[in-house]
C-alpha cells in the first residue's frame, strides 16, 4: 500500500450528503404534483408551456456563463430548471409562448445573473419575470384562464373582489378549490397537490416551517379579522403556491429565524392588504417581492443573539 | 440513580460510524519495538530533554524537563535504551525534538513510580503536585495541562466540575471504551479534582447514544451524592467545551471568556481516568486510548498505546490498510488534522486514527454560496458562518471580527452541512488569525 500520497487539507473531513444540485432537484419533486394537477386542469398547454420556460431559463443560464461571463456553465446544479418552472407556474395558460421565452430571459438573465448568479440575486427571478410581464402585457397576463369545466372566466380572488355572483360567476365550492377545479395560474390552482409539495420540502429539510406557516397564518387571521373567509383567501389564488415555493426562495429571503418569521408576517400583511384594499385582487408576488428588497434590512436588524455574548459597554 | 437528560442549540447529525469499533475489546497493541517521544505533548512550551544516547530509561522515568507553568514533565512509556534525541516527524506537521527509546521489554517501572495514599488524607496541593508531576494534560484534544486549570486565580469562584464524556465526534469510541471499562477511576479522578478545587458538585455529561457508559457510570456513582450524570442528546459538538457546560449547569461562557469565568472546569474523562492512576498506582501518563478506525482500515480496533508508539505499528495492529488510503487524520473526522504521513507518534492528544478511504474523503469542489441558511441554523454559537466566510474572502477581517469570529469554536459543522461545500470554517480561522495578529500589531 502506497502512503506516499495522503490528502492533507483542513477539517471537517467529512460532508453531508446534499448538494445544490439535490436541493433544487427536492424543489423539483415538490412540485411535481402541482404540474400534474395543472396538466388535468389546464390540459396539454401547461405542459408545454412550463417546458418552454425551463429550456429557455436553462439555455439563457449556459449562454449567459459560456459566452458572456465566460465562467464555468453551472447548468448542473438544476437551479435554473427549477427558476423555469416557478415562472411557468405564474403564468396563465392562456400565455403565448413567446412571452415565456421573454419572461424566461428576463429572469436567468437580468435579475439572476446580473446580480452575480445564484444565490447574489436579492428578488425572487420568477416573481420579477412575472411583475415585468405583468406589467408590459397586462391583458395577456390576466386574461381568464380557463379550468377544465369551464364554469368560470374569472379567478376566485377576482371574484370575491367583484362582489361574487354579481360580477358574473359562481363562487366555485371549498372542494374545487382545494382540488384546483378553478381558474387561476397553471401552478397555484390545486391547494392539495401545493400542500404535498410544501410538506415534502419541509420534511426533506430544504425549507424551515417558518417562512410558510407564519405567511399562510398571517393571511389567514388578518383576512378574518375583516370580515372576510380566511379558508377562501388561503386556498384560492396564489397563496399557497407563493408561500412554500416564492417567498422561501433561498436567495431572496434572510437567512436568519427571527428575520425570516418578520420577512413572513411582513408578506402575509402586504398580501392581506392588498387583496382587500388594493388595485389587484391577488398580492402575492408583490408582497414577496416588497419583501425580498426589505429582506437584507430586516436581517441587519435582527442580528442574532450569540453564544455567550455581553452587553457592549463601548 | 436519577439520570438528567439536555442538549444545547444547533448542531448536526452527521453519520456517527461508531459501529466499527463500539464492540471491539479494549486492549493493549502489542510492545512497540521502539518509541518516539516527541518533547512537546502538551500545549505551551516543549520541555527540555533530560536524556542523551546511550541512557537506559524505565517505565515513568522523568525524560522531559517542564518549561514554564503552562507545562508538564515527561515519561518514558517503556524501558530501554535511549538510542537517539533528535528531531522527528510530530503529528503537527514539524519536526519536534524527540526522545527515540529502544524497548527491551522488561517494562521495568521507575523506582519513581509508587502509589501515593488516598484522597482523603492527600492535601489538595499535595494532588495537584501529583497531576502535575504525573505530566497530565487534557485528554480531549487540546492537551491542556490539567494542574493548571485546577489553579484558577483567587478572584475566581469555580462551583462545578464537569467531565466530558459525550465523544461526539464521530467514529471514535475511545472515551466510550474508557467508560465501560473503567467508570471507578473516571468517578475518582473527578473526585481528585473536585478536593483540588474544594468544591462538591461534579457532572459527567455522556451523550445517549452510549447507554453501556451511562450504566456503567450510574453504578460507579450509586453512593456519591457530589457526583450527578447527565445524558445528552446525541448531537454534534455536544463535547465543545461551551456547549457542554451550557447543556449540563444552564450557564453561559461570555463571549471572549474562559468556562472559569461562568464557575466551570471541564475536563475529558480520559484525563480523570489518568488522575486516578497517577494517585493510585503513581503511573504518570504513559499511555492512552486510542480508536484506530475507517474504512481504509482492515480491522478497526480500540487499543491502549504507549506514548510514542508508531501510527504506522497501529494500523498494523489493525491488519494494516484494507485499500489506499486518501486520508489518515489525527483525531475525529469534525476537527482532526489530516498527516501526510503514517510514520508519527502516538501523542498524549492522539484520541484516534482515522483512515479513510477515496470515497469516504470526497469532498465535491465548492460552488457558490446559495444562501440557504443552513450553515447559520447548524453554528452552536449562533454565528452567521456565511458572511464571515464571505468578508474574510474579501479580506475585510475588521467586518469578520463585527460579526464575532472570534466566538467560532472551530467545530466544523458549517463546512459540513453547506450544500454548496463551501470551506466556511477555513475561511473563518485565518478571519481569526487575521483578527489576532492585528489586535498584537495594536490595530
Ligand atoms: S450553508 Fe453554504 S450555501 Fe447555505 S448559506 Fe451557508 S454558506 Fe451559503
Ligand atoms: S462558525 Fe464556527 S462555531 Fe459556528 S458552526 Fe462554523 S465552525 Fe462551528
Amino acid at each position: 500500500m502506497n502512503e506516499q500520497f495522503l490528502t492533507v487539507s483542513s477539517s471537517p473531513h467529512i460532508r453531508a450528503s446534499h448538494s445544490t444540485g439535490s436541493i433544487m432537484r427536492d424543489v423539483l419533486i415538490a412540485l411535481t404534483p402541482a404540474f400534474i394537477a395543472g396538466v388535468v386542469f389546464f390540459g396539454i398547454n401547461a405542459a408545454i408551456l412550463t417546458i418552454v420556460c425551463v429550456l429557455a431559463s436553462v439555455a439563457t443560464e449556459a449562454l449567459i456563463q459560456k459566452f458572456l461571463l465566460k465562467r464555468e456553465v453551472t447548468i448542473n446544479d438544476w437551479s435554473a430548471v427549477v427558476t423555469g418552472v416557478l415562472l411557468a407556474f405564474n403564468l396563465p395558460v392562456s400565455a403565448p409562448l413567446w412571452m415565456a421565452v421573454i419572461g424566461s430571459v428576463f429572469a436567468i438573465a437580468i435579475v439572476k445573473q446580473c446580480f452575480g448568479g445564484i444565490g447574489q440575486n436579492f428578488i425572487n427571478p420568477a416573481l420579477a419575470a412575472r411583475a415585468f410581464l405583468l406589467a408590459s402585457w397586462p391583458t395577456r397576463m390576466t386574461s381568464a384562464a380557463f379550468a377544465v369545466d369551464a364554469a368560470t372566466t374569472a379567478t376566485p380572488l377576482a371574484l370575491i373582489k367583484g362582489g361574487g355572483e354579481a360580477a358574473g360567476g359562481a363562487l366555485p365550492s371549498y372542494m374545487d378549490l382545494f382540488m384546483g377545479n378553478v381558474g387561476g395560474c397553471i401552478g397555484e390552482v390545486s391547494a392539495i397537490a401545493l400542500l404535498i409539495g410544501g410538506i415534502y420540502l419541509i420534511m426533506r429539510n430544504v425549507i424551515s416551517w417558518r417562512i410558510p406557516v407564519i405567511y399562510i397564518g398571517t393571511v389567514a387571521i388578518f383576512t378574518l379579522v375583516f370580515g372576510q373567509d380566511p379558508i377562501y383567501h388561503v386556498l384560492a389564488g396564489g397563496l399557497l403556491l407563493g408561500a412554500f415555493f416564492m417567498a422561501t426562495d433561498y436567495a431572496s429571503s434572510p437567512v436568519t429565524p427571527k428575520a425570516q418569521i418578520i420577512y413572513a408576517l411582513g408578506c402575509g400583511i402586504l398580501t392581506g392588504v392588498i387583496r382587500l384594499w388594493g388595485g389587484y385582487p391577488e398580492g402575492v408576488s408583490y408582497s414577496i417581492l416588497i419583501m425580498n428588497v426589505a429582506a437584507p434590512l430586516i436581517e441587519r436588524f435582527t442580528m442574532p443573539k450569540i453564544y455567550g455574548e455581553v452587553k457592549d459597554n463601548a | 440513580m436519577d439520570i438528567k437528560h439536555s442538549t444545547f442549540k444547533g448542531g448536526i447529525h452527521p453519520s456517527y460510524q461508531k459501529e466499527l469499533t463500539k464492540n471491539k475489546v479494549l486492549r493493549p497493541v502489542s510492545p512497540p519495538e521502539t518509541v518516539v517521544i516527541p518533547m512537546s505533548l502538551h500545549i505551551g512550551a516543549p520541555c527540555n530533554p533530560m536524556v542523551k544516547k546511550g541512557d537506559l530509561v524505565k517505565v515513568g522515568q522523568r525524560i522531559g524537563e517542564p518549561n514554564g507553568f503552562v507545562s508538564v514533565p515527561i515519561h518514558a512509556s517503556v524501558s530501554g535504551e535511549v538510542i537517539s534525541v533528535e528531531p522527528r516527524l510530530h503529528p503537527n506537521g514539524q519536526k519536534v525534538m524527540s526522545v527515540v527509546i529502544k524497548n527491551d521489554m522488561q517494562e521495568t517501572i521507575s523506582e519513581e513510580v509508587k502509589a501515593k495514599g488516598d484522597i482523603d488524607s492527600l492535601s489538595p496541593q499535595e494532588i495537584k503536585d501529583i497531576i502535575f508531576n504525573a505530566g497530565i494534560v487534557g485528554l480531549g484534544g487540546a492537551t491542556f495541562p490539567t494542574h493548571v486549570k485546577l489553579s484558577p486565580p483567587p478572584d475566581k469562584k469555580i462551583d462545578f466540575v464537569v467531565l466530558n464524556g459525550a465523544e461526539c465526534e464521530p467514529y471514535l469510541t475511545t472515551d466510550d471504551h474508557l467508560m465501560n471499562e473503567y467508570p471507578e477511576k473516571v468517578v475518582h479522578g473527578l473526585q481528585a479534582m473536585l478536593k483540588v478545587l474544594g468544591i462538591n458538585k461534579g457532572f459527567i455529561g455522556i451523550e445517549d447514544n452510549k447507554p453501556e457508559a451511562i450504566e456503567a457510570i450510574s453504578k460507579a456513582i450509586t453512593d456519591n451524592d457530589q457526583i450527578e450524570i447527565y445524558s445528552l442528546h446525541t448531537k454534534y459538538p455536544q463535547g465543545s467545551e461551551k456547549q457542554l457546560i451550557t447543556a449540563v449547569t444552564g450557564r453561559e461562557v461570555p463571549s471572549g471568556a474562559l468556562p472559569m469565568d461562568a464557575g466551570v472546569v471541564v475536563s475529558n474523562v480520559g484525563t480523570a481516568a489518568a488522575i486516578s492512576d497517577a494517585i493510585k498506582t503513581g503511573m504518570p501518563l504513559v499511555e492512552r486510548i486510542v480508536t484506530v478506525t475507517g474504512s481504509a482500515v482492515k480491522d478497526p480496533q480500540v487499543l491502549t498505546a504507549k506514548i510514542g508508539t508508531m501510527v504506522r505499528d497501529l494500523i498494523e495492529e489493525c491488519g494494516g490498510f484494507s485499500e489506499q488510503p486518501e486520508k489518515v487524520i489525527n483525531g475525529g473526522p469534525m476537527m482532526g488534522i489530516a498527516q501526510f504521513s503514517i510514520d508519527i507518534p502516538v501523542i498524549k492528544a492522539t484520541s484516534g486514527i482515522l483512515c479513510l478511504n477515496k470515497k469516504d474523503a470526497y469532498v465535491k469542489e465548492p460552488s457558490l454560496c446559495i444562501r440557504c441558511g443552513k450553515c447559520v441554523e447548524v453554528c452552536p454559537v449562533n454565528l452567521m458562518p456565511l458572511y464571515i466566510s464571505e468578508h474574510s474572502l474579501k479580506g475585510d477581517y475588521d467586518k469578520c471580527k463585527s460579526l464575532h469570529a472570534m466566538d467560532c469554536v472551530e467545530c466544523g459543522s458549517c463546512s459540513y452541512i453547506c450544500p454548496a461545500k463551501r470551506t466556511l470554517v477555513s475561511s473563518i480561522r485565518v478571519a481569526k488569525r487575521e483578527i489576532v495578529a492585528n489586535s498584537r500589531k495594536g490595530k
